[in-house]
């Protein structure tokens, strides 16, 4: 293994997450109180609670995941795009590299960047809720696996998109409606049965009700389900890129 | 000297069927300076890429230092430094972090006195801090230069260096290759200026439609430039050179009805006045005189041409 390569990797991306470092904290901090200034004080006084946990605090998981899948399929999207467009992958290709390296730097620096801002968003949320975390070990867990897959999934749509609207295409057409659809800020018990059903196959129903278990002890799925479910999308996603590396698809001619 | 890049009967198509490479053959020596020339579309940007990982072979070997660079592409790779013809750089980096990337892709350790040392060579060092966005379009082809060096390559391969460069920044360009093959790095450069082949190269390679139709020392081809042939067209076919012209070492025409005599322009004496002489005292009849030069340029093109014929 080239690990200065992948260290080399890891620091360069994470120099542009540190160039815009404002914006990459402010962003967060403030979509999060507005979060909490809507559904938290204007809709949450008027639902109060769910499943025993008060509504402001019953959201907070759910926006936890909704920034941390978000900005892992950016960054990573954006990391290995940016060097496509820009021409510079010549040096990735040209370089004593494999894959799983360049996968190690980028997908990681990426990884990195969605843990901070949910531990950011984790920090605004604090100051507006109590929140006690049950099970603090399987909520690092379940945060870091997001983390890591969607950046891979990221990393794929990165490689995939030829185009800057393709690189916004999947993110826009597909996950953030399986977010917002994925319960994150109701339980899918509060839905009409077929729904419930239907509900039931959307992936991300089960990072969240893992995710919210971890925090409060209560889930839409049993939280074996959950693990099962992130743990076979991370198997997806690195089944894709190894094979995208066998084949050099969209990367070398 | 030894061969530090082989490449045997390397074939590249690309899905449409369209041939770039078509079985190239080259032996390039370690320290020496190899230019290859050619037209746009010829192949010179894909024999690097091949090499340099960037696109697959289709079929053919490739080995760097006697490593394939399929195989043992860690090896290959890491002995290989490439400036791109594009300028393709992270214009929101600064200078020195780009450059200490580079070295870091490649798995060489920090070594901060190089890089400065590089960036001097370069004159670099007062930018360093400077994004690259804010840079000249000279500036930022040196730092290309740069982040190939710094890996410290002992084979470097320069696309088109000097591609939309004026004349000022060129000279310093050929002063860094020369300064960078005194320090022994092989240097495999690709131009279509024909000045530029001649100013820096030892040998100069001509590639066209995806074949090398001619690798020759430099000197040689500059020697072919600096001789001039006279033919003198004779009246009647003639078998052999007559022995009374012996000493002017003159070459029978195919058709056996010219001499060619090769001489130096530039002597002091071309020795046409006694040929002429010698010719008419041997009792032949001359019919015409002809001169001609081939230049560099002519034997490009002339290759080039029959290459599409």
């Amino acid at each position: 293994m080239n690990w200065t390569a992948v260290a080399s990797i890891y620091k360069f991306e994470m120099a542009r997450f540190f160039r815009t470092l404002a914006q990459s904290f402010l962003s967060p901090v403030l979509s999060t109180s507005l979060y909490f200034v809507v559904f938290g004080a204007a809709i949450g006084s008027r639902i109060d609670h769910v499943e025993g946990v008060s509504y402001g605090a019953f959201i907070v998981p759910g926006l936890i995941m909704l920034s941390v899948i978000t900005q892992g399929i950016s960054n990573a999207s954006f990391g290995i795009y940016f060097p496509k467009f820009i021409g510079t992958v010549y040096e990735l290709l040209s370089a004593p590299v494999n894959f799983l390296e360049i996968v190690l730097g980028y997908v990681g620096a990426a990884a990195t960047k969605a843990l901070f801002i949910g531990v950011v968003i984790l920090a605004t949320a604090h100051l507006f809720v109590d929140i006690t975390i049950l099970h603090p070990l399987a909520m690092v867990l379940f945060l870091v696996l997001t983390c890591v897959s969607f950046s891979l999934l990221g990393f794929i749509i990165g490689i995939w998109a030829k185009n800057f609207e393709q690189l916004q295409l999947v993110p826009l057409l597909i996950i953030t409606p399986l977010i917002f659809l994925g319960g994150s800020f109701y339980s899918i018990s509060m839905l009409p049965p077929v729904w419930q059903t239907i509900t039931l196959f959307n992936p991300v129903v089960y990072l969240i009700s893992g995710f919210r278990w971890a925090f409060f002890g209560v889930s839409d799925v049993p939280v074996g389900f959950s693990l099962l479910a992130i743990a076979l999308f991370t198997g997806l996603c690195l089944a894709v890129i190894g094979w995208i590396f066998r084949t050099g698809w969209r990367l070398r001619s | 000297m030894s061969t530090i890049l082989s490449i045997s009967d390397l074939r590249k198509s690309y899905a449409g069927g369209f041939e770039a490479l078509k079985g190239v053959n080259l032996e390039i020596e370690e320290g020496e300076i190899l230019a290859l020339l050619g037209p746009n579309g010829a192949g010179k940007t894909t024999l690097i890429s091949t090499i340099c990982g960037i696109t697959t072979a289709t079929s053919g070997s490739v080995t760097v230092g006697g490593h394939c660079i399929e195989t043992e592409y860690r090896a290959a790779r890491a002995m290989i430094g490439l400036v791109p013809q594009e300028i393709n750089l992270e214009p929101f980096e600064t200078v020195l972090n780009t450059v200490r990337f580079s070295r870091g892709l490649f798995g060489k350790p920090k070594n901060e006195a190089l890089i400065e040392d590089i960036l001097k060579k370069l004159s670099l060092w007062d930018k360093r801090s400077s994004q690259i966005k804010e840079l000249s379009g000279g500036m930022k082809r040196r730092v290309l230069i740069a982040k190939a060096l710094s890996h410290e390559p002992r084979v470097l391969f320069l696309d088109e260096p000097t591609a939309g460069v004026d004349v000022e920044l060129r000279k310093d360009m050929w002063e860094v290759v020369r300064e960078l093959r005194e320090s022994g790095v092989t240097i495999i450069l690709t131009t279509h200026y024909i000045e530029e082949a001649e100013a820096m190269a030892d040998r100069v390679g001509v590639i066209a439609g995806g074949e090398i139709l001619l690798v020759e020392e430099k000197s040689d081809l500059m020697a072919r430039m600096g001789k001039k042939e006279l033919q003198v067209m004779l009246t009647e076919p003639i078998s052999t050179v007559p022995a009374a012209l012996a000493e002017h070492d003159l070459r029978l025409g195919a058709d056996g009805q010219s001499l060619v005599y090769t001489y130096d322009v530039t002597a002091e004496r071309t020795g046409i006045t006694a040929l002429l002489n010698d010719v008419a005292a041997a009792g032949l009849v001359l019919s015409d005189v002809a001169t001609r030069q081939s230049s560099l340029e002519d034997i490009f093109v002339d290759l080039v041409s029959g290459e599409d014929a």
